[in-house]
């Protein structure tokens, strides 16, 4: 059995460590009433040697973008910058606390307070918070901005959200974390916001219009001058999502195009890496009519000393100190090292690639929206359907060509879409290797469609029980045995 | 300009471009109205990795670090002891560089990693279920709140004041989203409301002492509200477990668990639960499952909770769980296990009292509270604590948590494994002359 | 294939009367073939007053979440068990052992309003063109 199969009370025995610790170099004192104290820590004990084989046997069944092509739609899983990494564990970074006094934290300060104000150039704001964790925290700092805007104008008619309908999940649970409702706006056949549908929807009920730029779809939406007008017409804040910023960059400002606020993912756009799930950072910039809402605290200026500040009227804080801070330091070294002009060939290049794709294959799949895409392309399979093969039968092959899938079932507009985002970190070379790969598929989907129905076939475990693992929960193992005795009890 | 993260050559791109049918990138940015189209950008020159380094190495040491002072500072992030193997499991790029793993068959690693992570959780805090991680602390208590509400179906949270401020302030504003009054309380829960969805208590609490959390969870059971304790991950290396108190939620910061405090950021939110509430937790959730050939594997689970399924209903919107942080935490507790997380806990234990004994001892000082504390406890000094703490500063080290506008000359002290014998003596000297 | 004595809603529900003031209800085939591998069903407490059309619980797949609604007013009696402990049975046996809920019924004459099986294969037939389109 491989080494990954064993779980740490597997390889666990009493008396083992994986770490070396001193001795206590004071007098002990007493110790407080039993009553509080614990009886039983049941927690594994392995050696280094040990621990270190087992997460190496795990990484080794992972496939990251050091592993390969990894074309998630809006994830922008680019390439992450390996001297980043190094600069990011300076100790004058990582051991610093956010409570130490100000003035010994300066250099920390310096680098948001540049942070703040390149983000806000590179979107065309006039200020910016660094607070919000991840790009969803950002969205729900966005909508709170939004609610206290109109509230400070004393307008209590507000209670609705327009998105579009190919809008993230995460809008309506945002929305609803803000106590507001959701109505989508219709697209239509180009894939474009159906102007006449948001001219009837958009009223002083309107809190604001979330719109990703360009939408979900891929695509710019032309008419977002007009949008801009008909929501700001109405009292109404234009509120964008950043998600995918990667086709803009160094290209186009949010705020040229009429948006109020946009939120940002410094893990996609900005090179830092994923991590597997985090962490990110979801940055917000806003125009100066709703600066005075931004989340707490911003950094500021005065002569050569910098400082927190709190703004007048702020939605307050999202976390007891000031964002991700260690997420923060490589996207500001990736903005350095790239200024404008290199931002420009981002966006660039990152657009020429998913065209490429696109082209490449549209012969192959069906393309709902046959224009020129920004930095992803979105392919239905539709085709592929009518032949018995769903789009999961197509995203589980590709791992057998030794490529992680697009985002596939998203969004839901699309009939079992596939939404490939390439980024500018791929080789032509590689994006060749990927189309020959979904040729092949296409193919198979002729041929036989059973491999495919089965696939995967050569990854470290093929297609999981999602079913019984949501029927009957197995959340967690306990000491008390094996994995494999742990599997017939109820752990959930 | 070259790059070494662009791959394509001119040439390259040129000959794409034929292919795409176009005769410049600049047809492919058409859709966008030309007035917005080629913005000017106003951003420094950029500079080579050689140049950067130096810039940013310069940058990081105008930073006073904790390898170069010593310190007493805690009040919700902690410098403890990390394991080198820690940093090199997590310096692994299939690791770091791998996406949320919704494509469960490539992700392996990751997964099974959260499955670790949710177990010792569970096994640490004697929860029943545990979430993959959430953003930090204080939003994990501010989910916590949001999860009672939608629980017990009420829409009031109460929150002791004994709690860190700055968890108040983040509940507060996620509270405030949904229009839910969030009242603070003092420990004899006088004031506690019937129609409270929840308790929110800190075990240790913000002034590191320790109450009496089976009395709150009883009174909050009484009026049919949930307990939602806020603890010290490593405290429960000596501590009793909170489910022992009969807690319904537990939250935690995991920053101490094995990550550098940068600066307060990335943290990790710990989040666990009874059983009973498992559908109502925010966050994602890893499961164990099998494959078509029977092989043992792990997925996200109960996705149905989440934003991206059920939209506008969803328990959160958040889309993210801290997964390399957790990691980390994950391999700092294997690495010390049963044993060093113990013996952890009480170095930080018997360090703090030999400190908080000898200030104590000295003339104009005093323990403001005399209940059991584990690593952190109150002192009152003889002078501003703002004056005492730049003269310590002086002296490389950082003193406690200035809590003068709480408790009059006060300050918050934290001592951890990591202070040496030294430290604490070279501490009370300089404190002694105040 | 879908059982001629019972009863369809637009949601496609079931009902199937049993005596003149009682019913069973569960979801339908094309409702569990939409829905994918069930694993967990959110269902009223016995004795709750139900409204026709109204929400009175969820189905949940693997990948989706569905309002379940009553197609009738009244009362719950029993909820299913077996069913709440294998979900899958509401996939395999939609119309028999994979039932939900039994309702007392307080307007047995509101079942008229509902479709027959010939107007609901109609419906399904029509949903299935539409999708293959």
């Amino acid at each position: 059995m491989g080494r990954h199969h064993y779980l740490l009370p597997d390889i666990s025995q009493s008396g083992k460590i994986g770490c070396s610790l001193p001795s206590l170099d004071v007098t002990a004192a007493e110790l407080p009433p039993k009553e509080l104290l614990r009886q039983e820590l049941e927690l594994p004990e392995v050696s280094e040697v040990e621990l270190v084989r087992y997460f190496t046997a795990l990484s080794k069944l992972n496939y990251g973008v050091d592993t390969g092509f990894y074309p998630l739609g809006s994830c922008t899983m680019k390439y992450n910058p390996k001297w980043h990494e190094d600069i990011a564990k300076f100790p004058g970074f990582t051991s610093i606390h956010p409570y130490q006094p100000v003035e010994s934290a300066q250099g920390a300060l310096q680098l948001m307070f540049e942070l703040q104000e390149y983000l806000a150039e590179i979107t065309g704001m006039s200020a910016t918070s660094l607070a919000p964790m991840a790009g969803a925290q950002g969205e729900l700092a966005s909508i709170l901005i939004a609610k206290a805007y109109h509230q400070a104008r004393g307008d209590k008619m507000r209670k609705r959200i327009l998105v579009p309908d190919s809008a993230h999940g995460t809008n309506p649970a945002t929305a609803a974390m803000c106590g507001f409702e959701i109505s989508a706006v219709p697209s239509d056949d180009r894939g474009n916001i159906d102007l006449k549908s948001l001219e009837s929807m958009m009223n002083e009920e309107v809190v604001c219009l979330t719109l990703t730029m360009p939408t979900t779809l891929g695509l710019f939406d032309p008419q977002i001058a007009e949008i801009g007008r008909l929501i700001h017409e109405r009292g109404g804040l234009l509120c964008g999502d950043g998600a995918n910023l990667n086709s803009l960059l160094g290209k186009v400002k949010f705020g040229d195009l009429g948006f109020d606020c946009v939120q940002l993912n410094l893990h996609k756009t900005f090179s830092t890496p994923h991590g597997g799930g985090g962490p990110g950072s979801g940055p917000i910039c806003v125009k100066s009519n709703l600066a005075d809402f931004l989340p707490s605290p911003l950094v500021t200026k005065q002569d050569k000393e910098y400082t927190f500040t709190l703004p007048a009227k702020s939605i307050g804080s999202l976390g007891a100190a000031y964002g991700n801070f260690g997420v923060m330091v490589k996207a500001y070294a990736y903005i350095r090292s790239l200024g404008a002009e290199g931002l420009r060939e981002v966006s660039e290049n990152a657009v020429i690639n998913a065209n490429y794709i696109k082209e490449k294959l549209k012969a192959y799949y069906h393309l709902p929206y046959d224009r020129t895409c920004m930095h992803e392309v979105i392919f239905s399979g539709k085709w592929q359907k009518v032949k018995g093969v769903a789009t999961l039968d197509i995203a589980k092959r590709l791992l057998d060509f030794g490529f992680h899938p697009p985002t596939i079932y998203f969004p839901l507009v699309v009939d079992g879409a596939l939404m490939t985002e390439p980024t500018e970190t791929e080789s032509k070379e590689m994006l060749d290797a990927y189309i020959d790969a979904m040729k092949e598929i296409a193919r198979e989907a002729d041929e036989n469609p059973e491999i495919l129905h089965t696939a995967p076939h050569n990854t470290p475990v093929r297609r999981l029980d999602e079913a019984t693992a949501a029927r009957k929960p197995d959340l967690r193992w306990k000491t008390s045995g094996r994995a494999e005795i742990d599997e017939k009890k109820d752990t959930s | 300009m070259l790059s070494p993260y662009l791959p394509n050559t001119e040439a390259t791109r040129n000959s794409m471009l034929r292919d795409i049918g176009v005769d410049s990138v600049e047809e492919l940015f058409l859709d966008i109205p030309e007035e917005f189209r080629n913005a000017h950008f106003k951003l420094p020159s950029p500079l080579s990795e050689l140049e950067l380094k130096e810039e940013l190495y310069q940058l990081s040491n105008r930073n006073a670090n904790l390898h170069d002072y010593a310190c007493f500072l805690g009040a919700g992030y902690y410098r403890h002891f990390i394991p080198s193997v820690v940093g090199h499991i997590t310096g692994r790029s299939e690791f770091y560089t791998a996406y949320t793993p919704y494509q469960a068959e490539a992700s392996q690693g990751t997964l099974q990693s959260i499955y670790e992570y949710q177990s010792l959780i569970c096994q640490l805090t004697g929860l029943e279920v545990s979430n993959a991680g959430m953003y930090d602390g204080s939003t994990a208590a501010a989910e916590a709140a949001l999860m009672a509400c939608r629980i017990t179906k009420r829409d009031r949270v109460t929150m002791l004041s004994t709690v860190n401020p700055r968890y108040q302030r983040v509940v507060d504003t996620y509270a405030n989203g949904h229009n839910i009054p969030l009242e603070k309380v003092e420990p004899n829960l006088d004031s506690l409301s019937s129609d409270s969805a929840c308790l929110i208590v800190q075990q240790p609490n913000f002034f590191g002492y320790f109450e009496d959390i089976g009395a709150y969870t009883q009174k909050a059971h009484d009026i049919g509200a949930l307990l939602i304790a806020v603890v010290d991950p490593i405290s429960l290396g000596m501590f009793k477990p909170p489910s022992d108190y009969g807690v319904d939620i537990v939250v935690a910061e995991g920053q101490a668990l094995g990550n550098p405090m940068s600066f307060g950021g990335p943290g990790l939110g710990i989040f666990a639960c009874r059983k009973e509430y498992l559908r109502q937790m925010p966050g994602r959730i890893v499961g164990k499952t099998v494959d078509v050939d029977g092989q043992p594997g792990y997925v996200l689970t109960l996705s149905t909770r989440e934003q991206h399924i059920r939209r506008e209903r969803a328990t959160s919107n958040i889309c993210t769980n801290e997964a390399l942080v957790a990691l980390a935490a994950t391999v700092y507790l294997a690495a010390l296990g049963k044993r060093g997380l113990r013996q952890v806990a009480e170095l930080c234990y018997h360090k703090a009292h030999y400190a908080a004994d000898a200030i104590g001892k000295l003339k104009g000082y005093s323990l403001v509270f005399q209940q059991p504390f584990f690593e952190e406890f109150v002192m009152r000094c003889p002078t501003a604590p703002r004056r005492i703490n730049e003269v310590l500063f002086k002296e490389r080290i950082i003193g406690g948590l200035d809590l003068s506008h709480m408790i009059d000359n006060s300050m918050l002290l934290c001592v951890t494994e990591v202070n040496t014998k030294q430290d604490i003596d070279r501490l009370v000297e300089v404190l002694s002359a105040f | 294939m879908n059982p001629k004595e019972y009863k369809y809603t637009q949601e496609h529900e079931w009902i199937c009367p049993e005596s003149e003031d009682k019913g069973k209800m569960g979801i339908t085939d094309y409702a569990q073939s939409q829905l994918g591998d069930l694993v967990f069903f959110d269902l009223p407490a016995l004795d709750t007053q139900v409204e026709q059309s109204e929400k009175m619980g969820e189905v949940e797949s693997v990948k989706a979440v569905s309002d379940l609604l009553s197609p009738a007013s009244g009362r719950v009696l029993e909820v299913n068990q077996a069913a709440i402990d294998e979900p899958q049975l509401a996939n395999q046996d939609p119309y028999g052992a994979g039932w939900l809920v039994r309702l007392e019924l307080s307007q047995p004459s509101e079942l008229d309003a509902l479709m027959t099986s010939d107007e609901y294969d109609k419906l399904v037939a029509e949903l299935s063109e539409e999708e293959s389109g």
